[in-house]
């Protein structure tokens, strides 16, 4: 038994040891890249979720598919403006959830990512009597619907960006700046009819709504073709960038935007952990003046319940952000940590007035407080798994946080329970370090 | 030996009215939606030099949203007003400098489509209930080794029923008379009350399957009574250091989570209560067969068959 407790002792040490040296210094370096990461409520920055029209997508592909190649397309434009720690996920079926911290102005990051980002051509538009139409300007009027063609299983279908192979940058005969651009099989299908149709007309090419150009068509052509303008070199990269990674597949809607402050966000932490550091000390003096002796080891147990919860925050910082609801979580865990020693405690109490040793009645007390710790932590893992399964309908960053700190604190207060603060009660009473039952909260 | 479960009925009645006013008052002003349920757009704006709230509402209508609902917070003015884009808040906030002669600091920006603030609301009622029913499971799993398992769960989700009502009602109250809006931290919180509730009434269940399997009464009043007077100690020891940290917070933590804490702070007062003086006394009373005389001795109720 005393063998046993000692290498669980080593253990906890071990484990202890490894979590305090993941955490310090404890410093601002624990706030720094590598350390803790936080969230976009703590560090201000901005979050926008857009919902995708999976409809628009080319039949060919799964939703799924179709999903992944927008997240990176997303994720290629974010990387190409260098923000620092963005992230980009797929919540539910067809929302993306996008934060860039750092970002204070939305207006920017909306830009950044781009709205639709969808090329398409678009025909003149022509009277009754088969004239073009023009505006006051004199400019030709282009119809406000992308051009259709019968693809190869015989449907009318729109020639837009799914169907570009690649583009790249070029010089013309006369070393103007141009870009050039190539179909697949399909596109180009579309492209030779489109073009047939529109012989020696003016054709417009839009990108994200824009009318980039509108070039008279000069031959048929299919698999490949080219857009020129006076463009100077820099909006010829832009535009061969925009086309390449800016032509998103499926339209997208922004459906949900915030912008958080981070100084706001600073104060509300500074705040929170004041506020957590007083109800600690409060709740560390109850659980002493109540419960003496096991109430002390409760507190050191207490104490390397913090250390570790702040070590897997720290060691899985890739996938595990902190939030302003991931505290509320932590806080609501300590208490669910505290309520394990003290029906813990409550049980010990009980057999010891009942006239047990003081061994026998340790023993006894950790046995049955177990089927309540466990029935009661059980229910509150059914409820954090629901809330994290339908978290991201919901105000995504919070309520998800909120439920993975839940379910891991409260993972973590089963252990520091029944593992540590056992193995301390156990070798406390073993070594007969002390034996007065008053010690233990009881009246002899 | 104090009888909690003898005077079950006065808890029954003081539950019942508070839930009566919060039905009522659920039913009579619902609860105030933030813009995570309705779609629209929020902000806070602070101006320097301080300009009249009156003045700054006649601004929004000349500006084209008479819509605009716009509150004091301290020195700022929280506004909010249907969907607009990033460039629309520019030209807006730009509006106001020039209208106002003051200047203004936009933070805490937030827009909501319709579509999905509808979604929201739909979202947290089927969390709440797919979270109810699979516990009543779980639990009616738990004590399957006691007579009539689901009636343990049936009481467990009653008593959460109870606090979720509780804390519905009061917000409700608070919109009405405090302009207090639920948002999606609310729903969080609430999901929270309903975790923390059920995980309450089952220590004491816990002990009363205990004391059931020991024998300690023929009589199952006493045995639930005894039961609950054994966790009482454990019952209130942990609200209590619950109750510390919690209020701790309400009282010194950051203006964002206030809505937060203050569901968890009523939930955690309700779940405790309906943990000790509902949810097991409602066992005696199902074990009892008493249902249909429950509310009879009042005077204007029901005889007695």
């Amino acid at each position: 038994m005393t063998r046993k407790n000692f290498s669980l002792l080593i253990f906890i040490l071990v484990l202890f040891g490894f979590a305090l040296w993941s955490i310090v210094p404890f410093n601002a370096k624990l706030l720094g890249p590598n350390g803790l990461r936080l969230g976009l409520d703590l560090k201000g920055g901005s979050q926008l979720l857009y919902e995708a029209d999976l409809s628009k997508k080319s039949s060919s592909i799964t939703d799924e598919e179709a999903m992944s190649a927008v997240i990176r397309k997303i994720q290629r434009r974010v990387n190409e403006y260098g923000v620092a720690e963005p992230m980009i996920q797929k919540e539910g079926t067809d929302r993306i959830l996008v934060q860039l911290p750092g970002i204070k102005d939305i207006s920017r990051a909306i830009n950044l990512i781009g709205e639709t980002g969808m090329l398409y051509f678009a025909e003149q538009k022509f009277d009754e009597t088969g004239k073009p139409e023009f505006d006051e300007d004199g400019n030709p009027v282009f119809k406000d619907e992308p051009a259709k063609a019968i693809n190869k299983d015989g449907n009318k279908e729109e020639l837009t960006g799914k169907y570009l192979k690649r583009a790249w940058q070029d010089l013309g005969a006369y070393n103007e700046p141009l870009v050039r651009f190539e179909w697949d099989s399909e596109g180009a299908y579309l492209f030779e009819q489109i073009t047939e149709r529109n012989l020696h007309k003016q054709l417009a090419i839009f990108v994200d709504e824009k009318v980039i150009s509108a070039p008279v068509v000069q031959a048929v052509i299919s698999d490949s073709g080219q857009i020129t303008g006076s463009f100077t070199l820099d909006e010829v990269e832009d535009l061969v960038t925009q086309l390449n990674s800016g032509a998103l597949d499926v339209p997208l809607a922004l459906i949900d935007q915030r912008d958080v402050d981070a100084t706001l966000g600073a104060d509300s932490v500074r705040k929170s952990i004041l506020a957590v550091e007083i109800g600690l000390i409060l709740l560390l003096l109850f659980m002493f003046l109540y419960y003496r002796l096991p109430g002390l080891v409760a507190c050191v147990s207490l104490g390397i319940y913090g250390v570790f919860l702040l070590a897997i925050f720290k060691l899985f910082h890739a996938n595990l952000t902190l939030t302003l609801p991931g505290i509320a979580a932590a806080i609501l865990s300590l208490g669910m940590a505290v309520d394990a020693n003290i029906l813990i405690f409550e049980r010990v109490k009980e057999e010891l007035r009942a006239g047990r040793t003081l061994g026998a009645a340790v023993e006894a007390g950790f046995n049955r407080a177990w089927p309540a710790i466990w029935d009661s932590n059980v229910t509150t893992f059914i409820a954090c798994i629901i809330l994290f399964w339908l978290g991201g309908t919901f105000g995504a960053f919070m309520v998800r946080g909120f439920a993975l700190t839940l379910f891991i604190g409260v993972a973590l207060s089963m252990f520091t329970a029944i593992v540590v603060t056992r193995t301390f009660l156990r070798i406390i009473v073993n070594t007969r370090l002390v034996t007065n039952p008053a010690a233990y909260g009881v009246k002899t | 030996m104090i009888d909690f479960v003898g005077k079950r009925k006065w808890f029954f009645l003081l539950s019942a009215l508070v839930i009566i006013i919060a039905i009522t008052s659920l039913a009579a002003f619902k609860l105030r939606p933030g813009i995570d349920f309705t779609g629209g757009t929020s902000m806070t704006l602070r101006f320097t030099p301080q300009v009249e709230q009156e003045q700054l509402r006649q601004e929004f209508t000349n500006l084209g949203h008479p819509e605009t609902i716009v509150q004091m917070s301290g020195g700022d003015f929280l506004v909010r007003l249907k969907e607009i884009s990033p460039q629309e808040r520019e030209s807006l906030t730009e509006g106001l400098e020039t209208s106002l002669g003051s200047e203004v600091i936009a933070r805490d920006y937030n827009a909501i489509s319709a579509s999905i603030a509808a979604n929201t609301a739909r979202n947290a009622g089927s969390a709440v209930m797919i979270a109810a029913v699979a516990m009543l499971f779980y639990i009616a799993w738990a004590f399957r080794r006691m007579p009539k398992p689901f009636r343990w769960g049936a009481c467990a989700i009653i008593a959460l029923v109870h606090d979720v009502l509780i804390v519905m009602g009061i917000f409700s109250i608070l919109g009405r008379m405090a302009n207090v809006e639920v948002n999606a931290m609310f729903i969080t919180g609430l999901l929270a009350v309903v975790g923390y509730s059920v995980n309450n009434t089952v220590v004491a269940f816990d002990r009363i399957r205990e004391n059931m399997v020991k024998g300690i009464s023929s009589d199952f009043a006493v045995t639930v009574n005894s039961s609950l007077l054994e966790t009482l100690a454990r019952s209130l020891n942990t609200s209590l250091t619950t109750l510390c940290v919690i209020l701790a917070l309400f009282l010194f933590g950051g203006s964002t989570i206030h809505l937060f804490v203050a569901v968890l702070l009523v939930g955690l007062l309700a779940g405790t209560y309906s943990s000790l003086f509902i949810a097991g006394p409602l066992m005696v009373t199902w074990e009892k067969g008493e249902w249909g005389q429950l509310f009879s001795w009042i005077p204007f109720g029901k005889k007695p068959v």
